[in-house]
C-alpha cells in the first residue's frame, strides 16, 4: 500500500493531496471489470466470487430483487425475457438504429416516447441507461470492498468509434449509479496506456480492438510519456456476439428449425454457438450437441462464415491509417484487444495487414481496464510523474443541417480535442426572426444518412433582410468527447445554448426521479453521500485556495486579499458545521465566484509564464 | 436553454488578440517556413501544462478555462502544422480573404491545367467502374497521387519565396493554386479509401 498522508492537526498539506480512490472501468458488451493501481501497478480486482470478469447480465427477479453478473447469467436459458445481455449495443442508440438491431435481440424491446428503446421486464421497462447503471453498481461494489469505503471517482470506458449519444447515455449509466465520472476514456488508448507505460516506448503503434459488440482501430504516436492519437475508426455494432450469430443461424438451419423461434432456444443456440466459436479457438474442429441434433463445425467452414465481418474490420484498419497519413511500414507493431482478437484467423489477417510485432502479452480481456485505472490514478493526481499527457480525437465528424437537408461540417473527425470552432451562418428570408439549428454526427453527405443529435432554436432574431443577420454557431467538445453548442445573433447579441443529449439520453430531472425511485437506495445514502460529496468539493477549494494566496497573493488588493482570506476562513467554519449539502453547495459557488478573477489572472500568469518560457529557450537557441 | 454565453475573452484569447497572431502562442517568426520539429515539442510542453486532464482536481472555473485554454491551443496547432491553412491564416492576418470558396483564378494556363487534371482523374474514376484489376488501377492511381503531391510541394516553395519577399499578391494567386491541389489531392485520398473496398 501506498503511505496515506495525513495533514497536520488543523492545518492542510500544502503539496502532496490525500490519495484519491480512483478507479478504471471497462463496460464492456459481454464482460465488464475494474480495477486500481496498486503500489503504482495496475490491477484488476475481483468479486465477491474471486471472479476478475463479471459477464455484462442484469436479471429481474419475481420478488423485485436485481442480479448481476454471474448470478444473473445462471438465469440466461431459464428466463430469457428478464435477463438482459449484450445491453451495450442499445446504449444510446435511438428509434432509427432499431430495425438493424432489435430483432436480433433475445428479449422485447419497445420504443418510447423521445425514441429511446425500453426493454419490457416483469419490473416494468427499463431503459439500457438504467440496466448500464446496474452493471457499473456491482464493479464499484468490488472497489468499495476492496477500499473498505466508497470510491472518490472512476474512469469509464467507451468504444473509440461512440458517437455523442452513446457517450452522453454512458455518462447517463454511471451517474444513476452514483459515480462520479473523472473521465470518459477511449477503451483502444486505454489499451496503449496498459503498454506503454510498461517501458518508455516511442514510435507509432495501432491498436486493433475487437471486443464482444464493438470494434475499434486507433494508430497512435507515443513519445516520452505523451500518447497522440492520430486517428481512429470502428464500427460500434460489429463484435464477437455477430460471429455467434452467424454459428447460430447456420445451427438453425442444420437443425430445421425456422428463424421464428422462442426466446429459450434461441438463448440455448446462442450459448452453443459461443462454445463452438471458444473451441475452435485452440481445436481444428468442434463437435455440436444442441436441440437433440448433433454435429462437427470445422474451423475452415467457421472462418468462411465470419470472413466478410473480419474483412470489413481489415478494410476500417486501411482507411485509419489513410486518415492518420501512415503506411503501413511506419507502424512498429499492433496491439491486440477484446476477446475476439484470440480468433486465428483475426490475429492471421492483422499480422498480414501491419507485417509487425502482433503484442497481446496484456490478457487482452484485462488491458482496457488496467489501462483506464492507470488513467484514474494520474488524473486524480495521484502519481508522482505529472508528465503523462493523452490527446485524443473526436471520432465522427460533426455537422450541421443547411438548405436541402445537406450535412455542412463543423469539426471533421480525427480532430484533436478539446475543439471548439464556430461558423456564421444567416438568415434565408426577410423578416425571419428564429432559426432552427439541427445537430448531426457522421461522414455522409445527407442529413437523413448522419445521427441526429439534438434540435434546437434561436429565437428573437430582429427582423432583417435575408442575408444580413450574422448568426455564430460555436461546437465545443470537451476532453471525455462530448459537444455543446450555443448559436448568437452577432448584431442582437441573442444568444442560445444547448448541451447535447436530449434525443436519446435522459434529462438531469430525469436521472434524479429514477435515483428517488431506486428502492435499493435508501434516501438517507443518498443524503450522506451527497454531503459527503460537497464537503470533499469544499475541502479542495479551501486547500486550492490557501495554496493559492500562499504563491500569489501578491496579485491581488489589500481589500480583495482581505475578503477573499475572510471567506475562506467562514467555508471552513461552515463546511465543519453544515449537514445541509444544497446549504453548502450554494456557499461553496459563493467561494468560487468571489475567487474568480483571482483565477483568471493566475491562470493569465502561467500562460505568460509558459509563453516567456519558450521566447527564453528560443532566444537560447537563435 | 436561454442560458449566457461563456464570455467570449479568455485569458489567452486575450493574448492572441493583442499580438494578433497564433505564431505567438508558439514564440515563432510569424513567416510560412517554420521549425515544425518545434511547433510540435512547444505544443506539446504548452498540452502538458493546459490540458483539461491537468485540472480535473480543481475548482468548476479553473476547468473551463483549462479547457478553452486547450482548445485554443490545439486550433492554433492546426492552423499551423498544415502548409495549406498556414498559407491561409498569414495571408488573412494580412487582411486578404483567402477562404477557398471566395478564390477565383484567372490565369488562362492554370483554368487548363485545372481542366487536364480533372480529366486524367475521372478517367482513372472511371475504369474502376469498367471492373479493371484493382492492382492496376491502384497504381495508375499512386503515380497519379505522386504527381499531384510534387506539384502541390513545388507550390508550397514558391508561396514560401513570395511571402519572404512580401509580395502578397503573387502569394495569394499562388495560394489560389495551393487549395486547388490540396481539394486534388482530397480526392485521390478520397478514391483511394473506396479502392480498398475492392481487395
Amino acid at each position: 500500500m501506498a503511505l496515506m498522508q495525513i495533514a497536520e492537526p488543523g492545518g492542510f498539506p500544502s503539496e502532496r493531496r490525500q490519495q484519491m480512490r480512483a478507479v478504471g472501468i471497462d463496460l464492456g458488451t459481454t464482460n465488464s471489470l475494474i480495477a486500481v493501481v496498486e503500489d503504482g501497478a495496475p490491477k484488476v480486482l475481483p468479486d465477491s466470487n474471486g471472479a476478475f470478469l463479471i459477464p455484462s447480465v442484469v436479471h429481474y427477479e419475481k420478488d423485485g430483487d436485481v442480479l448481476v453478473g454471474a448470478n444473473a447469467q445462471s438465469r440466461v436459458l431459464t428466463d430469457p425475457l428478464n435477463t438482459l445481455s449484450s445491453i451495450k449495443r442499445l446504449l444510446g442508440r435511438g428509434i432509427t438504429d432499431m430495425p438493424r438491431l432489435g430483432n436480433k435481440l433475445p428479449y422485447e424491446v419497445e420504443v418510447r416516447e423521445g425514441g429511446m428503446p425500453t426493454i419490457l421486464t416483469r419490473y416494468g421497462p427499463v431503459s439500457p441507461v438504467q440496466v448500464s447503471s446496474e452493471i457499473l453498481r456491482c464493479a464499484v461494489s468490488a472497489g468499495k470492498a476492496y477500499f473498505g469505503s466508497e470510491i472518490d471517482g472512476a474512469v469509464i470506458t467507451v468504444p473509440a468509434y461512440f458517437d455523442d449519444s452513446q457517450r452522453q447515455a454512458t455518462k447517463d449509466a454511471a451517474t444513476l449509479a452514483g459515480i462520479k465520472v473523472l473521465r470518459l476514456l477511449n477503451e483502444p488508448t486505454a489499451a496503449a496506456i496498459a503498454y506503454g507505460l510498461n517501458e518508455s516506448e516511442e514510435g507509432i503503434i495501432a491498436v486493433y480492438d475487437l471486443g464482444g459488440g464493438t470494434f475499434d482501430i486507433s494508430i497512435l504516436r507515443l513519445t516520452k510519456g505523451v500518447f497522440e492519437v492520430l486517428a481512429t475508426g470502428g464500427n460500434s455494432a460489429l463484435g464477437g456476439d455477430d460471429f455467434d450469430r452467424v454459428i447460430a443461424d447456420w445451427l438453425c438451419e442444420q437443425t430445421g428449425i425456422g428463424p421464428s423461434i422462442d426466446p429459450s432456444t434461441q438463448r440455448l443456440v446462442m450459448t452453443a454457438a459461443r462454445s463452438a466459436k471458444e473451441d475452435l479457438t485452440l481445436a481444428e474442429c468442434t463437435s455440436i450437441t444442441t436441440l437433440g441434433w448433433r454435429g462437427v463445425l470445422s474451423r475452415e467452414h467457421f472462418y468462411k462464415m465470419i470472413d466478410s465481418l473480419i474483412s470489413e474490420t481489415m478494410r476500417t484498419c486501411k482507411r485509419v491509417m489513410s486518415d492518420a497519413n501512415v503506411k503501413s511500414n511506419q507502424i512498429r507493431e499492433v496491439v491486440l484487444v477484446g476477446g475476439s482478437s484470440r480468433i486465428p484467423l483475426v490475429r492471421e489477417k492483422v499480422n498480414d495487414l501491419f507485417g509487425c510485432k502482433a503484442r497481446s502479452e496484456l490478457d487482452p480481456d484485462q488491458v482496457v481496464a488496467l489501462g483506464a485505472a492507470i488513467q484514474a490514478d494520474n488524473l486524480a493526481g495521484n502519481r508522482q510523474s505529472e508528465d503523462m499527457l493523452l490527446l485524443d480525437v473526436l471520432p465522427l465528424s460533426l455537422g450541421i443541417e443547411t438548405m436541402g437537408g445537406l450535412t455542412e461540417k463543423i469539426i471533421p473527425r480525427n480532430t484533436t480535442i478539446p475543439v471548439s470552432k464556430s461558423q456564421e451562418f444567416t438568415t434565408f428570408k426577410d423578416g425571419q426572426t428564429a432559426m432552427s439549428i439541427h445537430i448531426v454526427q457522421g461522414e455522409r453527405e445527407l442529413v437523413s444518412d448522419c445521427r441526429s443529435l439534438a434540435r434546437f432554436d434561436l429565437r428573437d432574431i430582429p427582423p432583417m433582410v435575408a442575408g444580413s443577420a450574422k448568426v455564430l454557431v460555436t461546437y465545443e467538445v470537451d476532453a471525455d468527447g462530448l459537444l455543446n453548442v450555443s448559436a448568437m445573433e452577432k448584431t442582437s447579441q441573442v444568444v442560445s445554448r444547448i448541451e447535447v443529449k436530449p434525443s436519446y439520453g435522459l434529462d438531469e430531472n430525469e436521472i434524479l426521479r429514477m435515483l428517488d425511485d431506486s428502492i435499493r437506495y435508501s434516501k438517507d445514502d443518498i443524503l450522506i453521500r451527497n454531503l459527503r460529496e460537497q464537503q470533499v468539493e469544499a475541502d479542495r477549494l479551501i486547500e486550492d485556495l490557501t495554496s493559492a494566496l500562499d504563491r500569489d497573493s501578491d496579485m491581488l488588493t489589500k481589500n480583495e486579499l482581505l475578503s477573499l482570506q475572510q471567506s475562506i476562513a467562514d467555508l471552513r467554519i461552515f463546511r465543519a458545521e453544515c449537514s445541509d449539502h444544497n446549504e453548502l453547495s450554494v456557499r461553496i459557488g459563493n467561494v468560487a465566484k468571489t475567487s474568480e478573477s483571482f483565477a483568471e489572472r493566475r491562470m493569465n500568469k502561467s500562460i505568460q509564464l509558459a509563453l516567456a518560457g519558450q521566447t527564453l529557450e528560443a532566444l537560447e537557441k537563435g | 436553454m436561454w442560458r449566457e454565453l461563456p464570455r467570449l475573452v479568455y485569458s489567452l484569447t486575450l493574448q492572441v488578440i493583442k499580438s494578433k497572431s497564433y505564431f505567438a502562442i508558439f514564440s515563432l517568426e510569424m513567416d510560412w517556413a517554420i521549425d515544425l520539429l518545434l511547433l510540435k515539442s512547444r505544443y506539446l510542453n504548452l498540452q502538458k501544462q493546459f490540458h483539461p486532464d491537468k485540472f480535473l482536481m480543481k475548482s468548476s472555473l479553473e476547468k473551463r478555462l483549462a479547457m478553452q485554454t486547450a482548445s485554443l491551443i490545439n486550433d492554433a496547432y492546426d492552423t499551423l502544422a498544415s502548409p495549406l491553412k498556414r498559407a491561409q491564416y498569414l495571408l488573412d492576418l494580412r487582411g486578404y480573404d483567402a477562404q477557398p470558396e471566395r478564390h477565383t483564378s484567372c490565369d488562362g494556363l492554370f483554368l487548363m491545367e485545372q481542366i487536364e487534371l480533372r480529366e486524367e482523374l475521372e478517367m482513372i474514376e472511371g475504369q474502376n467502374q469498367n471492373q479493371n484489376t484493382c492492382k492496376d488501377l491502384s497504381e495508375r492511381l499512386g503515380s497519379f497521387s505522386t504527381k499531384i503531391q510534387h506539384r502541390y510541394e513545388s507550390l508550397q516553395n514558391d508561396f514560401s519565396e513570395s511571402y519572404a519577399k512580401g509580395l502578397l499578391d503573387n502569394s495569394f494567386s499562388v495560394l489560389g493554386k495551393m487549395q486547388f491541389f490540396a481539394k486534388l489531392l482530397d480526392q485521390v485520398e478520397d478514391l483511394e479509401s473506396r479502392l480498398i473496398i475492392c481487395d
